[in-house]
C-alpha cells in the first residue's frame, strides 16, 4: 500500500479560508448562515470555516453538527454503527441557510441522508454543501457548492483525511 | 447483540455503549419531527402475557419513533386466553414475519425460553418475565442515574462509586434483579433493605450487602434510594403484618425523606403504591426521578431496538 500526501496543512488552510470567502459571497453576507458539521471530521471542519467566518463577518460563523447515522441507507448491510449526537444550534434553522460539512465527498450518500435528517430538525431556506476532498464516483445526483479540492480517484483507491485534533496529525493522503 | 435476556450477560462497555445510543435517542424528543426513519420496514411485535401501562407504552412509542411497524398482542383478547401455547403463539408470530418480539410473561424465564427455542428467529427482547429479570427497567434507571449525576457530559461515563439502596419487596421483583447485575457491572455499589420474608431466601451469590432497617440505610446516606413496590398480585402468603406495619418500617415517609441530603435520589420503577412503600410527599419531591425514568425509558427502549434490529444478519 503506498500513501501520497495531496493537501499539507498549509493547503487545508487556504482551502477553508476560500471556501468561507464563496460562502459569504453565494450567501450575500453572513446573515442567516448556519454551518452544520457532519461527523466524525466535517464537525472539526465546520468549527473552523465558523472561525474564519466570524473573523470576516462577526457573528455569522453559527456552527453545529449533524449525525446523520439514523438515516444511513445502508444500515442493514454493516455491523451496527453507534450514531453521534446532533446538536443544532440556538435558533434553530428555520429560513436559514444551512452549509453542510463534510471531509470527502464520494457516493453521495451520506449527503442523501444529511438532507433526510435536516427535514426533521427544520425548514432551512437554502441548503448548501461544503466539503475538503471531492473524489468523484457520485452514486447520487448530488454535488457540491463549495470544494477545497477536486482529487480525480480510482474507486479502489481510498482518500484518508486526518485533522490535528482529531488524528494528531493534519494532511489528506491518497492510498492505493 | 442478538437478544435481550437479562443484564447478566451486560459487559460495562456494551452496557455504557447502550447508555450512549439512548443519549442520543433522547435528543430526538426534543425536536420538531420527533421521529426516525431507521427501521422502517422492520416489525415489531409486542407480546404481553401480564399487565403493563408503562412498559408497554414505552415500547410502543420507541417502536413508532424508530418507523418500526408494530402490533401490541395481550394475553386478554387473544388466542392465549383460548389456551394457545407459548409455542404456538410464537410460531404464529414468526410466520407472520416479526423482527422483534417484546415479551413480557409471568414465567421467569419465558423470554429466554422464546430466545433459545428455536421456534421464531427474531430478536427477542425480555420486557420482564416473572420474578427473573426486567433489563430495559435496569437500564433506564442506570441511565436516569447518569444524567442525574452528570447531565449533558453523561457519554461515556459509567456509575463508579454510586451507593444505591433498594428498599422492599426484593424477593419478587424483577427490577431489583436487573438492578442488581447492571449497577455492579457499572461500578455501583448495592445494598438491599427489606423484611426478612421480602428477601429472597439466599443471596450468597449476589454482590449486593443486607440489611433489614431502613433507618440504618438512610443514616448511611446512599446516593440513591429505590423503592420497590410491593407486589399484592404476587403475594399469596403473610410476608407482613400489614400495610400500616410495612409502611411505618420500610415506607420512605415525610420524616424519612427530610433525612435524605437534598440530591439524593428517589426512585420507583412504578407504578407506586402511595402511603405504602412510598408516600405521596416522597414521590412529588424534587429529589424523586419516577417521571424521568417514564421519560428515559422511551429513550432506552429506542436504543435498544436500534442495536437489536439494524446491522447485517451475524
Amino acid at each position: 500500500m503506498t500513501a501520497r500526501t495531496v493537501l499539507q496543512p498549509a493547503d487545508i488552510t487556504r482551502a477553508l479560508t476560500r471556501i468561507s470567502h464563496e460562502i459569504l459571497e453565494s450567501n450575500r453576507g453572513g446573515e442567516d448562515l448556519v454551518i452544520l458539521g457532519i461527523p466524525t471530521r466535517g464537525i472539526e471542519l465546520a468549527r473552523r470555516i465558523g472561525a474564519i467566518l466570524d473573523t470576516i463577518e462577526p457573528g455569522s460563523g453559527t456552527v453545529g453538527y449533524l449525525d446523520v447515522t439514523m438515516y444511513r441507507d445502508d444500515l442493514a448491510g454493516q455491523p451496527t454503527r453507534a450514531p453521534s449526537p446532533t446538536q443544532i444550534p440556538h435558533g434553530g434553522i428555520n429560513g436559514k441557510t444551512v452549509v453542510l460539512v463534510d471531509d470527502v465527498l464520494f457516493s453521495g450518500r451520506t449527503i442523501r441522508a444529511a438532507l433526510d435528517a435536516l427535514g426533521d430538525h427544520g425548514r432551512p431556506r437554502a441548503v448548501r454543501l461544503a466539503v475538503l476532498v471531492d473524489r468523484g464516483h457520485r452514486q447520487l445526483p448530488i454535488r457540491a457548492d463549495f470544494v477545497g479540492k477536486n482529487l480525480p480517484t480510482s474507486s479502489d483507491e481510498r482518500i484518508r483525511v486526518r485533522l490535528t485534533e482529531t488524528d494528531g496529525i493534519e494532511e489528506v493522503t491518497i492510498e492505493s | 447483540m442478538r437478544h435481550l435476556l437479562s443484564t447478566r450477560d451486560l459487559d460495562r462497555a456494551t452496557a455504557v455503549g447502550i447508555l450512549d445510543v439512548a443519549e442520543d435517542m433522547a435528543e430526538v424528543a426534543g425536536r420538531e419531527v420527533k421521529k426516525l426513519p431507521t427501521l422502517r420496514g422492520k416489525t415489531v411485535i409486542n407480546l404481553f402475557f401480564e399487565d403493563s401501562t408503562r412498559t408497554r407504552t414505552s415500547f410502543e412509542l420507541a417502536a413508532k419513533r424508530l418507523s418500526a411497524d408494530l402490533i401490541t398482542f395481550s394475553a386478554k383478547g387473544s388466542s392465549v386466553s383460548k389456551g394457545e401455547s407459548l409455542k404456538d403463539t410464537a410460531q404464529t408470530l414468526a410466520a407472520m414475519g416479526a423482527d422483534a418480539v417484546v415479551i413480557r410473561h409471568s414465567a421467569s424465564g419465558a423470554a429466554q425460553t422464546l430466545a433459545t427455542s428455536g421456534w421464531i428467529d427474531a430478536a427477542v427482547l425480555n420486557a420482564g418475565d416473572g420474578t427473573h429479570e426486567h433489563p430495559t427497567q435496569a437500564l433506564l434507571d442506570a441511565f436516569t442515574m447518569r444524567r442525574r449525576l452528570h447531565g449533558a457530559a453523561s457519554r461515556g461515563k459509567d456509575l463508579d462509586g454510586l451507593q444505591v439502596t433498594l428498599v422492599g419487596d426484593i424477593v419478587h421483583s424483577r427490577v431489583a434483579r436487573s438492578n442488581v447485575w447492571l449497577l455492579t457491572t457499572l461500578g455501583a455499589t448495592v445494598r438491599l433493605v427489606a423484611p426478612a420474608t421480602l428477601l429472597p431466601a439466599n443471596t450468597s451469590g449476589w454482590p449486593v450487602t443486607v440489611g433489614f432497617d431502613l433507618d440504618e440505610a438512610i443514616d448511611a446516606d446512599p446516593d440513591v434510594v429505590m423503592m420497590l413496590r410491593i407486589q399484592a398480585e404476587r403475594m399469596n402468603a403473610a410476608f407482613f403484618p400489614n400495610a400500616r406495619e410495612y409502611s411505618r418500617q420500610w415506607g420512605l415517609d415525610e420524616e424519612r425523606l427530610a433525612r435524605l441530603r437534598p440530591d439524593t435520589m428517589v426512585m420507583h420503577p412504578g407504578p407506586m403504591n402511595r402511603g405504602l412503600e412510598i408516600s405521596a410527599s416522597a414521590a412529588d419531591s424534587s429529589r424523586s426521578t419516577v417521571l424521568e425514568q417514564v421519560t428515559n425509558g422511551v429513550s432506552i427502549r429506542m436504543a435498544v431496538l436500534y442495536l437489536l434490529l439494524s446491522g447485517a444478519a451475524e
